[in-house]
């Protein structure tokens, strides 16, 4: 509540927003921010109940209370480590972090430029296509094996896992940004006989960079969703391992910690990107 | 007029291959642009009007015939004949300011310092009314000064030609008015050479000294041609009056509505 009136009274004095904030001090808005944030909170409070009653049903799954209670010792000190197979909470996501930024980030440089050439040339697309329509639907867990064969060890194999599965919605949301640059963009870059440079720098590259951010969403997701599996089969350290490690030590609270975490984690990493996505769209033009 | 030949087409023909076959759109097509000149290209949708402003643009090539302008055969686009885009195409992330610099640096960035594009940029803007806008994007502007910037964008490089697509066609009557009044005093301070594709036959009579009235496709050409003896500077309420203006006006009238009557089928 604090904040939301914070957050008008900070704002910035464009026309816009004065008019805005005329209309939010003329209604109080408290009833706004409660029809807000009602829906939400009930339909948390819901799964809580659901959870409470299937715990109660059944004497081998925890409460939330318990659960909670066991999260509050686990994250009391998430950066202890007793040796490879005893960290705390918080070196297991930041292992799992690092390993998605870099598979991530190979897919990425390798991906992004290859859906630019793709996009550009009918011969090179002719080329791709195939390829990427018969690899794509295959799960990046199936790489697995060639990335251990490869690799010879464990955490470049959960890497590799990664950059397979992000690969393709960079490429190919790359590509298909970059086939549909209006026609009308590229008629302006040939009447002004633009060089390639300033084509990609100032037509391309702008009109591309949303369809190219929604490749980049897509493939976060899918890494963290894969990253998870990749660690239960590699071991190491990772938050997939520890939910492996902590089902084999029959600790149920801590798995359902970890399935929170992870779900919290992927949603930051979501709206981080759904923040940069937002923050260099254009406005359509409109006529 | 010291050069009645600074655009020519000679024996232009035009065919398209699309999915239902060939689509024979211009043919025979024989035009003379003088320096200074402004043409109208007039007639129903689907003319060929367009294409032939294409072709002059160099976006696309003639399938027969040849195409000079200033002495050169027309072999592409070239910033020396540019174009107004029927839907402005601004480019949506950059400023009306960095739109206009875009041409400006292209043309003059070679051989003059950076003050002097921003100048040449201000310049233009400001000959088009815009000095207050330049740093709007173009979705914060309204449709006509979209279109002021696009005429901005092609004057500021100095064009020979400056080559118009029905530019007003998507704006309301009286924005319309206003641009076609600021277009007349901007070709009478710049001498611009200017090939205009309208539908509008009160644009045609209004701006141009030669009205190209084309026949209905497929296959279409020039129709006839109408010389506009209306001393110049034009005004647009003196005009209503005007005996001679009406007289030309039923002229292009005539021709669009009895002789090349629009066919049935493109009626809607």
């Amino acid at each position: 509540m604090n904040t939301v009136v914070n957050s008008t009274s900070n704002a910035p004095a464009k026309p816009a927003a004065r008019a805005w904030r005329g209309l939010a001090l003329r209604a109080p808005n408290g009833r706004a921010v409660l029809l807000a944030l009602l829906p939400p909170v009930l339909g948390l409070g819901l799964l809580v109940l659901v959870w409470q009653l299937v715990s109660a049903s059944n004497s081998n799954f925890p409460s939330p209370l318990v659960t909670w209670d066991a999260a509050v010792k686990l994250f009391a000190d998430p950066f202890y480590s007793n040796g490879p197979n005893d960290q705390g909470i918080g070196w297991n996501i930041l292992a799992s972090l690092k390993r998605v930024a870099l598979g991530f980030g190979l897919a990425a440089a390798a991906g992004i430029p290859l859906g630019f050439l793709i996009g550009r040339s009918r011969f090179l697309a002719g080329m791709f296509n195939p390829i990427v329509s018969l690899l794509r639907p295959v799960s990046p867990l199936a790489w697995l094996p060639i990335g251990l064969l490869v690799f010879k060890a464990a955490n470049p194999a959960a890497i590799w896992a990664i950059f397979i599965c992000s690969i393709w919605p960079m490429i190919i949301n790359t590509a298909v940004g970059v086939q549909r640059v209006p026609q009308d963009y590229m008629n302006v870059a040939r009447v002004l006989n633009l060089s390639e440079w300033k084509i990609f720098t100032k037509i391309l590259l702008p009109s591309v960079l949303p369809y190219m951010l929604t490749g980049v969403r897509l493939a976060i997701g899918t890494a963290w969703l894969v990253i998870v599996a990749a660690e239960m089969l590699t071991g190491g350290v990772g938050i997939g391992f520890w939910v492996w490690d902590e089902w084999n030590n029959l600790n149920v609270p801590h798995i359902l910690i970890a399935i929170v975490v992870i779900g919290v984690v992927g949603l930051v990493l979501e709206q981080a990107l759904v923040a940069l996505a937002r923050a260099v769209t254009y406005e359509e033009a409109g006529s | 007029m010291s050069e009645p030949k600074f655009i020519e087409v000679q024996q232009v023909e035009m065919l398209f291959d699309t999915r239902k076959g060939r689509f024979h759109a211009l043919t025979d097509v024989n035009l003379k642009v003088a320096r200074g000149e402004f043409i109208t290209l007039i007639g129903h949708s689907g003319c060929g009007k367009s294409t032939l402003l294409n072709l002059l643009a160099g976006l696309t090539r003639a399938t027969e015939g040849v195409l000079i302008c200033a002495g050169r055969e027309i072999a592409g686009p070239a910033p020396e004949r540019a174009v107004v885009f029927q839907n402005h195409s601004l480019l949506p992330w950059l400023t009306c300011f960095e739109n206009v610099y875009l041409a400006v640096e292209r043309v003059f960035g070679a051989r003059e310092p950076k003050e002097k594009l921003r100048a040449r940029t201000a310049d233009a803007l400001a000959l088009v009314g815009l000095t207050h806008a330049a740093q709007k994007r173009p979705s914060e502007i309204s449709g006509g000064m979209k279109q002021r910037v696009g005429i901005a964008r092609a004057l500021s490089m100095e064009p020979k030609v400056l080559l118009m697509d029905e530019p007003f066609g998507a704006l309301d009557a009286l924005t319309r008015a206003h641009l076609q009044d600021e277009l007349l005093r901007i070709v009478a301070q710049t001498g611009s050479t200017v090939v205009m594709v309208t539908h509008d036959v009160d644009e045609a009579v209004l701006l141009s000294d030669r009205i190209v009235m084309m026949t209905n496709g497929p296959a279409a050409t020039i129709g006839e041609i109408v010389d506009v003896r209306l001393p110049r500077p034009r005004e647009r309420v003196a005009l209503a009056h005007d005996a001679l203006y009406n007289e030309y006006r039923t002229r292009v009238l005539e021709f669009l509505y009895h002789r090349q009557a629009r066919p049935v089928k493109e009626a809607a």
